[in-house]
């Protein structure tokens, strides 16, 4: 593969595994936005081993891991007290607490980052994102995972009926959050540099989304949106000038013509994705997707009150 | 006979507002005993302090023997407590099966039992459980399908299923015909009179008296959070204080079929 290809395919992998660990959390009913502060916990805690102990990478993404899932539990405890909207700002303070104490951490490179000695090759985070994958879709079909898609449903009721929904809440954060970490940790060996500039909020809204708009109801869901969300704007790098050129050739212009080139792909990102909240909100996987067509009585039409 | 549930002397209120007012019952094991009275009576209010949604201010529930006040919500069903709810609270995005399943909860709620699969390689037990208990109720054909895109009647039943997949010994039933026509009303008459049959004892909230009367030969009305009668089905509907509840004092005079 050429040099550009890698890179797509290794920072495709990374995304994969860090929206399973949103997806993690999204999956209980909790919008995590504080994604960037845990990938960065588990980048720079990959960094820091590498860079100042020599750790080889299997043990400093292993430890990076930990680390972000150690501190996302830690932090799970009291954050999930906090409901809706609230929850939502409480992960992104996190996440920007995180950002403020590496930035001032001399130990840690401060504004500088960090390099990262040891290089790992594609291979590495391609592995790592397809055993996340299979890892969700096995935790997705155990009865740990129906309690986590009856606590998204109706907690109340999942208590009732005995489910520890605290328990299974901050489990699904924690190991989202070790998740986050690994990702980080694949980062920092993939690219060989750490700063904290990049672990910011957009990067926490962007992983939010591809769970999102991939589809939170099935795992398939942040596999696919990462995909797609990683992969389109490469797409139209190419496709955005070719478009507007075959457009104004069959005008009759021809010559330098600009905008849109390709930098506006992120504008046309940004209307695809209002267009999916309007016309998709459930995200582009959900359970219908792959159910078979089947046989139905007229009575199990649905009725006005089962749209509800 | 002893009595499996006895509540004594329960009360709640919600800020300055008082809900249950020292309200006193007792449940035989294997009984059918209605819970009616005009609506904001405190028939669900009285549910979910029995089922522990909310805590009650005053007052004791002993279940089999056992005092549970203060037991968790979720611990409840374990004491074998189950419950239906007066607007169906099924779990929308799962299938049928699936929500049986979440019955089964509090009795496969280990950490082995929480990472073993129920579908991944071939059917686990607890889905045999559930497909069994399902297709027992005449309910096979809806096995698979998402709660959501199922008829209100049909949703009605599952819900039912679902709390007997907890194998209680009480079942909380809270307007199980509301919604229902007559041809599903005898069908649930049968249903819960067979259910009734294999020992389960049955609180039953309703506003339909002909399956209270068909169904169940005591009944306990509330007005204002108060217990205004306990007794006999059969005479409910000749008690003067019942009237006024339902009636007004006015009018208590006259003769009238309750609800």
């Amino acid at each position: 593969m050429s040099g550009y290809w890698t890179g797509i395919v290794t920072i495709l992998a990374i995304n994969v595994v860090f929206a399973y660990g949103i997806y993690l959390a999204v999956a209980t009913g909790q919008l995590n936005l504080g994604g960037a502060g845990f990938q960065a916990l588990g980048a720079y805690a990959a960094a820091w081993l590498c860079f100042e102990l020599d750790w080889s990478p299997a043990w400093t993404i292993a430890a990076g891991t930990v680390v972000a899932g150690v501190i996302g539990m830690g932090i799970a405890i009291p954050i999930l007290r906090l409901k809706g909207v609230y929850l939502v700002l409480g992960t992104f303070a996190f996440a920007e607490v995180v950002a403020g104490l590496i930035l001032n951490s001399e130990t840690l490179g401060g504004a500088m980052g960090l390099p990262v000695p040891a290089y790992i090759e594609w291979q590495v985070p391609v592995a790592a994102a397809v055993a996340c994958a299979l890892l969700v879709f096995y935790l997705m079909a155990t009865r740990f995972g129906l309690a986590v898609r009856s606590v998204h449903d109706d907690d109340v009721v999942a208590d009732l009926m005995g489910v520890n929904v605290r328990g299974v809440r901050v489990a699904a954060f924690a190991l989202g959050a070790a998740l986050a970490g690994l990702s980080g940790g694949l980062y920092a060996h993939a690219f060989s540099y750490v700063e904290i500039q990049g672990f910011n909020a957009s990067l926490s809204i962007y992983v939010l989304l591809y769970v999102l708009l991939g589809g939170a109801q099935t795992a398939w869901g942040p596999l696919v949106g990462a995909a797609f969300f990683t992969l389109l704007p490469e797409a139209m790098r190419s496709f955005l000038p070719a478009a507007k050129e075959a457009i104004w050739t069959a005008f009759g212009v021809t010559g330098d013509i600009s905008p849109p080139d390709e930098s506006w792909r992120f504008v046309v990102l940004g209307a695809a994705v209002i267009a999916m909240m309007v016309f998709r909100p459930e995200g582009l996987v959900t359970r219908d997707t792959f159910a078979f067509p089947r046989r139905r009585s007229p009575a199990a039409a649905p009725t006005r009150e089962a749209a509800e | 006979m002893t009595a499996l549930l006895k509540v004594e002397g329960l009360s709640k209120s919600f800020g300055g507002v008082q809900v249950i007012t020292d309200v006193s019952f007792e449940a035989e094991e294997g009984a059918r005993l209605a819970l009616i009275g005009p609506n904001g009576a405190g028939k669900t209010t009285l549910f979910n302090l029995l089922t522990g949604v909310f805590p009650q201010d005053e007052g004791t529930v002993t279940l089999a023997g056992q005092v549970i006040d203060g037991a968790p919500s979720r611990r409840r069903i374990g004491m074998g407590m189950a419950r239906s709810f007066q607007n169906i609270r099924l779990m929308p995005h799962l299938s049928v099966v699936e929500n049986v399943m979440l019955g089964q909860q509090h009795r496969r709620s280990g950490l082995g039992a929480m990472l073993s699969p129920l579908t991944l390689f071939g059917r686990s037990e607890s889905w045999r459980e559930a497909e069994a208990l399902i297709a027992d109720m005449g309910l096979e054909a809806w096995m698979g399908e998402t709660v959501s895109t199922l008829p209100y009647g049909i949703r009605k039943q599952i819900e039912l299923v679902r709390a007997l997949a907890a194998k209680p010994r009480l079942l909380l039933l809270d307007e199980p015909a509301a919604g229902l026509n007559g041809t599903e009303t005898a069908q649930l008459r049968d249903f819960l009179a067979r259910i009734s049959g294999t020992g389960i004892t049955l609180l039953v909230v309703e506003h339909d008296m002909s399956l209270v009367r068909s169904l169940c030969d005591r009944c306990v009305v509330l007005n204002f959070g108060r217990k205004i009668y306990d007794g006999s089905t059969a005479q409910v509907h000749e008690d003067p204080l019942v009237l006024e509840a339902y009636l007004g004092a006015r009018h208590s005079g006259e003769t009238a079929d309750v609800a």
